[in-house]
């Protein structure tokens, strides 16, 4: 089973243990949010902003942003797109889809044949069921002479679809992805 | 656990234009500076203190769910997966519980689809995910389809307000 882990560049000091830490469950908004940080660590403001950016540039830290609900911002439907994409194409395709600006996390996933015959993921969000299914048609365009098309070689009555999309309609568990002491 | 905002029934949040305008901003992110909502305010043509009272505001409201650094979660050390369940629908509710009491599921979706239930198992090793996704099979009696990611060709979550 192949894992995807962290560039060795990525692996953190004690100190920067300890920021993660202190903001992995958010900042204080306040005029001055480093200040916060400077005081628990002791150590300098100048030193926390460098901190910052060296964990940014090392991927460590992707940005300092804010999260919406997609509910309450009326993104009702949040749909996974799974494609069964042709292995030789991934690379290229996977970094195509990417790009369009409607999707916000684009994987290279494993198949499970013959449960499971997609290897690309991509989320989309829309406000109607529309919206989803237009994203969906738009990836299709894009991928459309590098999806496997595949018969079921033992039952030839069973046929694989190529795409599909499955809306989410209930989060039954939402914690963070928390480093422990 | 606030449920009512996790689910689909959520309402609408009534938004000011300004509101919007710092949702889309800080979705994209913030400078690394001392004062970095001086600098937003700048970009919005309003106050700082305008600023942090509306972010204060849609934080309590729980429009935005969360304001810090992003990390990288594979970054912080350990593993993780995505996996899924076709669960039979009388028996959703049993199954429900069974994956979600393990500490090791940190985020479970039901979807539309056979395979209904997607969720997100994270702990400190591959070989602890491992374990957890046996154990999640013994004790709901089904078989788990384990994807983990092999590659991350884009993650960057954008909702326009």
């Amino acid at each position: 089973m192949c894992n995807y882990t962290c560039p060795p560049k990525a692996k953190l000091t004690e100190l920067e243990r300890q920021y993660v830490l202190l903001t992995q469950s958010g900042l204080p908004i306040v005029a001055q949010p480093y200040h916060f940080i400077a005081e628990r660590l002791h150590i300098s403001v100048a030193d926390v902003l460098a901190m910052t950016k060296d964990l940014k540039a090392r991927g460590v830290i992707r940005r300092i942003a804010a999260v919406p609900n997609h509910y309450k911002l009326g993104y009702r439907y949040n749909g996974m797109t799974v494609w069964d994409v042709q292995d030789e194409h991934v690379q290229a395709f996977g970094q195509a889809v990417g790009r369009l600006p409607f999707v916000s996390h684009c994987y290279l996933r494993p198949r499970h044949l013959p449960r499971w015959n997609y290897n690309l993921f991509a989320m989309v969000h829309g406000k109607t069921a529309e919206q989803v299914q237009q994203y969906r048609i738009q990836i299709k365009d894009l991928l459309e002479n590098v999806l496997q098309l595949r018969n079921d070689d033992i039952d030839q009555a069973r046929s694989y679809q190529s795409n599909d999309i499955l809306i989410s309609t209930e989060i039954l568990k939402k914690t963070g992805l928390r480093l422990k002491r | 656990m606030d449920k009512q905002s996790r689910q689909a029934t959520t309402p609408v949040a009534e938004l000011t234009a300004l509101d919007k305008r710092i949702i889309n901003l800080l979705q994209r992110g913030l400078p690394v500076v001392e004062r970095p909502f001086l600098e937003i305010a700048q970009q919005l043509g309003c106050h700082e203190d305008e600023v942090l009272e509306r972010l204060n505001h849609l934080m309590t409201n729980k429009v935005l769910t969360r304001f810090g650094p992003m990390f990288d979660a594979v970054c912080l050390g350990g593993a993780f997966t995505l996996a899924a369940l076709a669960v039979p629908e009388p028996e959703f509710e049993r199954v429900t519980e069974q994956v979600n009491s393990f500490d090791e599921v940190a985020h479970n979706y039901r979807r539309s689809h056979d395979f209904n239930m997607w969720f997100v198992v994270g702990a400190e090793s591959a070989e602890q995910v491992n374990n957890v996704i046996n154990d999640i099979e013994s004790k709901t009696g089904l078989p788990v389809l384990n994807t983990p990611k092999l590659e991350e060709f884009y993650v960057q979550l954008y909702l326009p307000a």
